[in-house]
C-alpha cells in the first residue's frame, strides 16, 4: 500500500512527475505491469479519500509523510490503545478521541463495543487468577532473575513433567485403582478357566511376604527393592488380579480399563509434548531458514532484561563476551574448513572414523556390562546372603547404568576435541551421543530382562515365559523400574549433597591452585535435562507394570525441583557457554519425544507379544493383554462393532493414508509458495533501498542546483528524509502481498 | 505502605488497566514501588517526577547495562533528564511486561539501542550496544578487529536495503525472527 502511495501522488497532484518515473523500482515495475485488478483500484480510491487534504499539497516529502500518518492512524483505530507505542498522555487523548467517535455510532455497535470491553476485562482477570495458582510461580521468578532465561527453561520443563506425571497418575488412579478400592470384595475374585493341566502350574504364585519375625533391615530392603510386603500392594501389576467389578447397575471391565488407560497415558503424553513443542519447532524452522540470523539474535536479544542479580549480570556479560568470541572464531574456523586440502580432509575423516569406532566400542562395552549385570543380579536375587550384599545385588543394574552414564560423557567430551568439528556442532554431537547412551542403556536392561523371562530350562516354555523363576513377570519388570527410579532419585540427591556441596566448600575456602583450576560445579543444562528425561522414560515404561509409578515420579520431580534450586543457588555457577532458551525448549522436548518413542516399544511389545502371567494381574484369562480388546469389541452391539471393524480395516487405513498424504502435499506446496513470496518481497525491498538512495541523490542534486529550493528547504531535508526512511521500511513489518500489481 | 494502594483511585486504576498491559496487582505494586522512591515533599505535588538516579537504583534496573537508555526513552520530561512520572513508569513496565506485543517491545528496544537518537542504528550505535553487552572494561571488550567483523556480520544479516544502517522496520523484521527476544525483553517488578 505504501508503494501505492508513492506512485499515487503523481496521479492526483501532478499529472506526471519525471522524478518518480525515473525510480529504479518503478522502471522495473513497468516491465512487470499487469492489468490492474479491481481490488487494487478500489484500494487506490479509498486511499484517495482518506488522504483528501493531500491533494492541495504539492509534491514533496510532506505528502508522503502526511499519507504515512493517515495510514498509520487508520489501522490503529481497530487496535487496542495499549498496543500503541506512545506515552501515557497521548494514549489517553487517543482514548478520548475514540470515545468521541464512538458516540456517532449506533446504539447497537456501542453496546457491542462495551460488552467486548467487559468480556476482555473478565478474561484478563480470570487469567490473572489462574496464573496465581500456577505451581512455583514465585520460585521460577526468582530463578529467572538470578540466572536468566536459559536456566529458567529447565525449571519450567521440570514443572511440565510434574504436571504430566500428575495427570498420568490421576488417569491410573481414577480408572484402575479407585474402582478396586471402592468395590466390595473385588480383589481376588478372578475365576480361572483352565484348559489343561499345564495351566495349573502356570498359575502357581508363591507369596513373597515374609512370615514370622521380620527384621527391620528387611523392611528397608523391601522398601528399596519393591519386594516382600510391597509386592502384594497396589504398587505392582500383580495385585490387580480382578476380572470384573460388579457394581449394582453394571460390571466394570477392569482388564479393559487397565489396557485402555495404558494406551491413553502414552497417547496423552505424546499429544501434550507435540503440542508444547509445536511452537518451538516453528521457531526453530524459521531460525533455520536463514542461518545468518545468529549474530542479530545474540546482539539484539542477547541481554536478559529480567536479570536482577548484580553477580549474574556480570556472569551474563562474560558469557555473552565468550559466546561472541567463540562465534566469531567459529566463523573463521568454517572458512578454514572450506579451504582444507584434500590431504587434510583425508586425515580428518580417517581420524573421525577411528574415533567413532572407538566410541561404538565403548558403548558396546557398556551395554555388555549392563547385560551381564542384569543377568547376574536376576540370578543372585534368588539366593539371599546378607542385607548389604543383597541390596547391592538388587541394585547392580542401576549402579552399572549410572556408572556408565557418568563415565561415558566425560570420555565423549574428551574425544570430541580431536575430531575437529566446529564448536557448536561439537556440543550437539556430544549431546547426541549422551542421549543415545542414556536411553539405550534402558533398552539393554529390558532386552536382557526379556531374555531372562522367556528362557526356560525345557524349551519351549510351557506358559510362554519362565514360570518357575518369574511366576509374575510383570511385577518383576515393575520392580526393576521401581528400583531404577528410586536409585536415580538417590543419586541426584547424593551428588548434590556429597559432591557438589563439598566441591563448593573446597573451592571457596581452599586457596591452592588446583582447587582454583577445578572451579565450582557448572550447572550444565543438557546433562540435567538428560537426567530427568531418563527418569521420565523409566516412568513411562514402568507405569504399565507399576501403576503407582507416576505418583512416585511426581513426588520425585517435586523434590528434585527444590534440590536443583538449592544446588543452583548455593553450589553451582551457570555454564560458561549459555544455553539459549529458544533452542533449549525445542531440544528438551525432542529428547523427551525420543524417550517416549523408546518407552512405547517395550510396553506395546509386551502387551501384544509376550504371554501375560497366568498367576497374577488383570489379564490372567487372556493369552496376551491385547486380547482384551477384541473380546470387548465382540460384546458390543452390532452397529458399534461393525463401525470399529470398519475403522480397523485395510480399506479405511489406505484411504486415511491417502488423505493424509494429500494434506501433507498441500502443506508442502503452500510452504514452497510462501518461500517464493518471501524471496520476491526481499528482492523488492532491495529495490526500495535503491529507490531511496536514488531519491536522496536526486534531492542533493536538486539542492545543489537550487532549482527546487523553494519547495524543500534545507533544514527540512534531514527530518523528512528520516521520515521517509521509516516509511519505506514499513514494508518489512506488513509486506503488501500484491503491491507488484498496484501500478 | 497499605495506604498508598488506596491512593490510586479506582477510575484511574481501571484506566491504567486499559491503557497498559499490566494487571491490577502489577499496577498497584508499581504504584507502591514508585511512591517509595518519592521524597516526602514530592508526594504532595500533583504529578511528581522521580530523577533518573533514583529510578536506576531500583534492583530491577540496577544491573541492567541499558538502564540510562531505558529512562531516557520512557521519560516525557522536557529537559531530557531521564526523570519519570508515574505514568512514564507504567509505560515502561507495560512495554516490558509479559503480555506486551512484539511490536511494542521491538519499537522500544529499537529506541533503547539507538544511542544517538537519530532514528537508525548505525555502526556507532551497534558498537556501543555490543560494549554494553560485554562490559565496558578493557579486558571484556572485543578487539577492534573482532568488533569490525561482528558489526559487518550484523549489518549483513539485518540491513536489507544495504544502506549501512539498520532502521526501525529492518530491526522489527529481524526481531520478529529472533526467537529469544520476547522472553528476554521483560522486566517484572
Amino acid at each position: 500500500m505504501e508503494l501505492d502511495s508513492v506512485f499515487y501522488t503523481d496521479r492526483s497532484g501532478i499529472p506526471s512527475n519525471l522524478l518518480l518515473d525515473q525510480l529504479p523500482s518503478y522502471q522495473s515495475l513497468l516491465y512487470r505491469r499487469k492489468p490492474a485488478a479491481s481490488g487494487s483500484t478500489k484500494r487506490r480510491s479509498s486511499s484517495r479519500t482518506r488522504s483528501g487534504s493531500s491533494n492541495s499539497v504539492k509534491f514533496g516529502q510532506t505528502t508522503l509523510v502526511r499519507q504515512y500518518e493517515e495510514k498509520q492512524r487508520s489501522p490503529t483505530l481497530r487496535r487496542p490503545i495499549r498496543e500503541l507505542a506512545k506515552p501515557m498522555a497521548e494514549k489517553r487523548s487517543d482514548k478520548l478521541e475514540r470515545l468521541e467517535q464512538a458516540k456517532d455510532l449506533s446504539g447497537w455497535s456501542q453496546w457491542r463495543q462495551s460488552t467486548r470491553r467487559t468480556l476482555r476485562r473478565l478474561r484478563e482477570e480470570s487469567a490473572e487468577l489462574l496464573s496465581n495458582l500456577q505451581l512455583w510461580r514465585g520460585d521460577i521468578h526468582v530463578i529467572e532473575g538470578m540466572f536468566g532465561t536459559g536456566i529458567l527453561s529447565y525449571f519450567s520443563f521440570l514443572r511440565f513433567l510434574v504436571l504430566l506425571n500428575f495427570v498420568m497418575f490421576l488417569l491410573m488412579f481414577s480408572f484402575v485403582i479407585l474402582p478396586i478400592v471402592v468395590a466390595p470384595h473385588a480383589s481376588g475374585n478372578a475365576t480361572y478357566n483352565y484348559a489343561n493341566g499345564d495351566w495349573v502350574v502356570c498359575s502357581n504364585y508363591p507369596s513373597t511376604t515374609r512370615r514370622g519375625l521380620v527384621l527391620f533391615q528387611q523392611h528397608i530392603t523391601d522398601l528399596l527393592s519393591g519386594e516382600g510386603f510391597l509386592e502384594q500392594t497396589y504398587l505392582f501389576y500383580g495385585y490387580y488380579k480382578v476380572q470384573a467389578i460388579n457394581f449394582s447397575q453394571f460390571t466394570y471391565n477392569l482388564p479393559l480399563a487397565y489396557l485402555l488407560v495404558t494406551i491413553a497415558y502414552l497417547f496423552l503424553s505424546l499429544i501434550w509434548i507435540v503440542k508444547r513443542s509445536a511452537s518451538g519447532f516453528k521457531r526453530n524452522l524459521v531460525q533455520d531458514e536463514d542461518r545468518f540470523q545468529s549474530f542479530c539474535n545474540k546482539i539484539f536479544a542477547g541481554w536478559d532484561f529480567c536479570i536482577v542479580d548484580e553477580n549474574t549480570a556480570r556472569l551474563k556479560r562474560s558469557s555473552l563476551h565468550y559466546e561472541l568470541k567463540t562465534d566469531l572464531e567459529e566463523e573463521r574456523i568454517k572458512q578454514k574448513i572450506a579451504h582444507r586440502t584434500q590431504k587434510e580432509k583425508c586425515r580428518i575423516y580417517m581420524l573421525r572414523l577411528i574415533l567413532n569406532g572407538f566410541v561404538i566400542a565403548v558403548l558396546a562395552a557398556c551395554f555388555y556390562a549392563i547385560y551381564v549385570a542384569t543377568n547376574f543380579s536376576q540370578s543372585a536375587q534368588m539366593t539371599k546372603v546378607n542385607f548389604i550384599l543383597d541390596l547391592i545385588n538388587e541394585y547392580l543394574p542401576s549402579i552399572v547404568i549410572t556408572l556408565a552414564n557418568f563415565v561415558t560423557p566425560l570420555m565423549f567430551s574428551f574425544i570430541i576435541q580431536y575430531e575437529d568439528y566446529s564448536p557448536a556442532f561439537e556440543i550437539r554431537f556430544t549431546l547426541m551421543r549422551c542421549v543415545f547412551m542414556r536411553l539405550a542403556s534402558i533398552c539393554v536392561l529390558l532386552v536382557s530382562l526379556w531374555g531372562q523371562i522367556t528362557s526356560c530350562k525345557e524349551s519351549p516354555c510351557v506358559c510362554g515365559y519362565n514360570h518357575v523363576l518369574y511366576p509374575c513377570w510383570e511385577s518383576r519388570v515393575g520392580q526393576e523400574m521401581y528400583k531404577l527410579m528410586i536409585f536415580d532419585f538417590i543419586i541426584i540427591g547424593a551428588v548434590t549433597v556429597f559432591v557438589e556441596f563439598p566441591r563448593k566448600l573446597i573451592v571457596n575456602y581452599c586457596d591452592c591452585g588446583l582447587a582454583r583450576w577445578w572451579g565450582q560445579q557448572e550447572f550444565a543444562i543438557p546433562n540435567n535435562v538428560l537426567e530427568i528425561v531418563y527418569g521420565q522414560t523409566i516412568c513411562w515404561i514402568g507405569t504399565f507394570y507399576c501403576p503407582l509409578l507416576p505418583a512416585i515420579c511426581t513426588i520425585k520431580y517435586f523434590i528434585i525441583f527444590y534440590i536443583k534450586k538449592v544446588s543452583l543457588v548455593n553450589n553451582c555457577r551457570p555454564a560458561t557457554r549459555p544455553f539459549r532458551a529458544s533452542s533449549s525448549n525445542f531440544f528438551f522436548l525432542a529428547v523427551l519425544l525420543i524417550g517416549l518413542a523408546l518407552a512405547c516399544i517395550p510396553v506395546l511389545l509386551s502387551v501384544a507379544q509376550i504371554q501375560c502371567s497366568k498367576a497374577c494381574g488383570p489379564f490372567v484369562n487372556y493369552t496376551t493383554s491385547w486380547e482384551v480388546l477384541p473380546r470387548a469389541v465382540d460384546k458390543l452391539p452390532a452397529g458399534a462393532r461393525s463401525f470399529l471393524l470398519a475403522i480397523s480395516s485395510e480399506a479405511f487405513a489406505v484411504s486415511f493414508f491417502v488423505i493424509t498424504f494429500l494434506a501433507m502435499f498441500y502443506v508442502i506446496a503452500l510452504a514452497g509458495a510462501h518461500k517464493r513470496v518471501i524471496d520476491q518481497l526481499r528482492e523488492q525491498l532491495a529495490m526500495e533501498g535503491r529507490d531511496k538512495r536514488f531519491l536522496i541523490q536526486k534531492l542533493c542534486q536538486a539542492q545543489r542546483t537550487g532549482a527546487v529550493r523553494s519547495q524543500i528547504s534545507g533544514s527540512r531535508t534531514h527530518s523528512s528524509e528520516r521520515d521517509y526512511r521509516s516509511n519505506s521500511g514499513l514494508f518489512l513489518v506488513q509486506p503488501p502481498p500484491d503491491s507488484a500489481t498496484q501500478v | 505502605m497499605g495506604t498508598t494502594a488506596s491512593q490510586l483511585e479506582k477510575d484511574l486504576l481501571s484506566e491504567y488497566q486499559e491503557l497498559t498491559f499490566l494487571t491490577k496487582q502489577e499496577i498497584l505494586l508499581a504504584h507502591k514501588r514508585f511512591s517509595e522512591l518519592l521524597s516526602k515533599e514530592d508526594r504532595t505535588l500533583h504529578n511528581p517526577r522521580v530523577p533518573m538516579v533514583k529510578i536506576i537504583s531500583l534492583p530491577e534496573l540496577k544491573s541492567n547495562p541499558f538502564k540510562k537508555r531505558i529512562c531516557h526513552v520512557f521519560s516525557t520530561s522536557d529537559t531530557k533528564d531521564g526523570s519519570l512520572t508515574f505514568e512514564d513508569f507504567l509505560d515502561l513496565l507495560s512495554a516490558f511486561s509479559d503480555s506486551a506485543t512484539l511490536e511494542i517491545k521491538s519499537h522500544y528496544a529499537f529506541r533503547i539501542f539507538d544511542f544517538d537518537d537519530d532514528g537508525t542504528l548505525d555502526s556507532g550505535d551497534l558498537e556501543k550496544l555490543v560494549n554494553c553487552l560485554t562490559g565496558e572494561t578493557d579486558d571484556t571488550r572485543l578487539t577492534p578487529e573482532e568488533m569490525r567483523q561482528l558489526i559487518s556480520n550484523i549489518l549483513e544479516e539485518s540491513d536489507i536495503d544495504k544502506d549501512g544502517t539498520v532502521n526501525l522496520s529492518e530491526f522489527q523484521h529481524v526481531i520478529s525472527r529472533s526467537p529469544d527476544f520476547v522472553s528476554s525483553f521483560k522486566i517484572v517488578l
